[in-house]
């Protein structure tokens, strides 16, 4: 059963980086920027449920809260930071970039503490729910129910509705987008929106599952995500939703495998560093959304 | 001398070699290496192990240097595989690889580091006056290959590799110099960082460490040698001028690094040029 109970902590983080990097390769698609500040908007949407939800007492209002404020806040790094940087090499706004991933963690680090938050009132992190001698975590299930609500809504919203129809055309043919009327700002603006909230939902729900939020919630998220959407095939949902269950495995067999001489982060960017030298486009190569 | 200010002038020593060097690769070469902090850890640990096993001064600094040679020669090759971007997210890997490796490695120390690394001989005074020349050695080496044919080609292949490969640059062989001649250097002042404290342990090495030297690159201005040691020296000095500012370390460094970019791509070199073109004009 150890095996089964391993497969089920693959699958829900597996589910957590691909709510986290959906943003990312989506941002990516459009603007050809790496956007490891992705991971600063993971930690404020953990942050902000946490905090919420202990001044209120409902972790519910918590994840509002943090889904609703966290695409202000990716939009405005799209408008102070990267749009000014669009005409500079694409290592020129990865550095700002990194740059305002250190300073943000850094800043929760003094305004949050060392130690981060706990969640007051967490009922759910020490749920055990035993299935046929597999003991699934409430949080876990959680996290994959929300990652098939999250990318059975992004299917349709990107291909049943005018604007998200507008989004994919924009990611994989922006001019000819353009030729067709579409506002390719606004829809910068929309993955910025959407990437962001997805990402807050995620750091909320990482946050409960582990029942601790932290300063150093973002730093291994981030670079993991980067990973996944290589894997990915940069730009290309599909491709992310696959590569981040295949990490997510990776990771929880990989541990007992060869944790003996590499810790968790040290495998994901082994398989990362070997990833981009086999292939340096990614696996599917694909640019569609 | 105090040996405050022995230790804040060996600090000052090796940073300024830690961001010439990386200036050579990134700044130079335009390899954008976030993982700098790795080579200087591989130099500190090998010259920390060769100490321990001979006890031979010299031998271990060699050791450290080549050490950081081969491992950036072998990071190099990333340098032929992808660009730009993912170059630097492969460096970001191999930082994370290196402090993942050795926290797990008996014979590394793993999570308490290598202590008791037997002394250099020379006291506090001789290593900080060893470490300062190294750095005055450094600083002389980049403006030297700055005018030189190599210098050249690195700019070349920075501008537009296939423009430098139509001019007959082998622009491979130019970013592995590159990164071997930046990450020796690395390894060395990992290997003198060994005997400064004469305990190391992995923290030291990690990748905000290395995000702090690119900073100084970007603040200093990334490809002028005077600019990127004005900044090394300025952000070493500034959380101990500054109490306050020592709290808030990164806070500080990386709101400079995106203000710098965001305001004055140039870094500091950029704005000097900048006033003294305003200044010559009447």
């Amino acid at each position: 059963m150890y095996y089964i109970d391993l497969a089920v902590t693959g699958l829900s983080f597996g589910c957590m980086y691909a709510m986290m990097a959906v943003g990312l390769t989506l941002v990516y698609g459009l603007l050809r920027i790496l956007h490891v500040a992705h991971a600063a908007v993971f930690a404020l949407g953990a942050y902000l449920t946490v905090i919420v939800a202990n001044a209120t007492g409902s972790i519910g209002l918590g994840f509002l809260v943090a889904i609703a404020v966290t695409p202000l806040f990716g939009m405005a790094i799209y408008r102070l930071l990267y749009e000014p940087l669009l005409g500079y090499r694409p290592d020129v706004p990865m550095i700002a970039s990194v740059g305002l991933l250190v300073l943000m963690q850094d800043a929760f680090r003094i305004a949050f503490g060392e130690q981060g938050v706990t969640f007051k009132n967490n009922i759910y992190a020490f749920r055990i729910y035993d299935v046929a001698g597999i003991r699934v975590n409430a949080v876990q299930v959680a996290i994959v129910i929300c990652a098939i609500v999250v990318f059975v809504g992004l299917h349709l919203f990107t291909t049943r509705t005018r604007i998200g129809i507008a989004w994919r055309a924009t990611v994989s043919r922006p001019k000819i987008a353009a030729s067709f009327g579409v506002d390719a700002i606004k829809v910068r603006y929309l993955n910025f929106a959407i990437g962001s909230a997805l990402a807050a939902l995620a750091g909320g729900l990482v946050g409960l599952l582990n029942n601790l939020v932290d300063p150093v919630i973002g730093y291994v998220v981030s670079y993991k995500a980067l990973a996944i959407i290589v894997l990915g095939g940069l730009g290309s949902v599909r491709g992310t939703l696959i590569a981040s269950l295949v990490l997510g495995m990776v990771e929880a067999y990989g541990t007992i495998f060869i944790g003996s001489w590499l810790n968790r982060d040290g495998i994901a960017f082994l398989a990362l560093i070997a990833l981009l030298m086999i292939r340096p486009q990614g696996f599917t190569g694909a640019r569609a959304a | 001398m105090s040996a405050y200010e022995i230790s804040l002038l060996s600090v000052i020593g090796l940073n300024v070699i830690l961001a010439v060097s990386l200036n050579m690769i990134s700044g130079f070469c335009g390899q954008i290496s976030l993982g700098h902090g790795a080579f200087y850890g591989t130099g500190a640990y090998a010259a920390a192990l060769t100490m321990i096993a001979t006890r031979n001064f010299p031998l271990s600094l060699v050791c450290a240097t080549t050490v950081g040679a081969l491992a950036g020669i072998v990071v190099g090759f990333a340098s032929l595989r992808v660009r730009s971007d993912f170059l630097a997210v492969t460096t970001i890997g191999v930082n994370f690889l290196f402090t993942g490796f050795v926290r797990k490695q008996g014979w590394l120390g793993g999570e308490m580091g290598i202590s008791g690394i037997p002394a250099s001989g020379l006291g506090g005074n001789g290593n900080m006056v060893m470490i300062l020349l190294f750095a005055v050695a450094t600083i002389a080496l980049s403006l030297y290959i700055n005018r030189s044919w190599m210098g050249f080609a690195f700019r070349a292949v920075s501008e537009d590799e296939n423009a430098a490969a139509t001019l007959g640059i082998n622009a491979g062989a130019y970013k592995l110099a590159a990164f071997g001649i930046g990450t020796a250097l690395a390894g060395l002042a990992g290997g003198l960082y060994a005997f400064f404290t004469q305990f190391i342990t992995v923290d030291t090495f990690d990748f905000i460490f290395s995000v702090l030297l690119m900073a100084m690159v970007v603040i200093g201005g990334i490809g002028s040698t005077f600019g990127v040691v004005v900044a090394a020296i300025a952000l070493t000095l500034l959380p101990e001028a500054i109490r306050v500012v020592n709290d808030y370390r990164l806070l500080v460094f990386g709101g400079l690094l995106v203000l710098v970019i965001r305001l004055a791509p140039g870094g500091l070199a950029g704005l000097a040029r900048r006033l003294t073109v305003r200044a010559a004009k009447p």
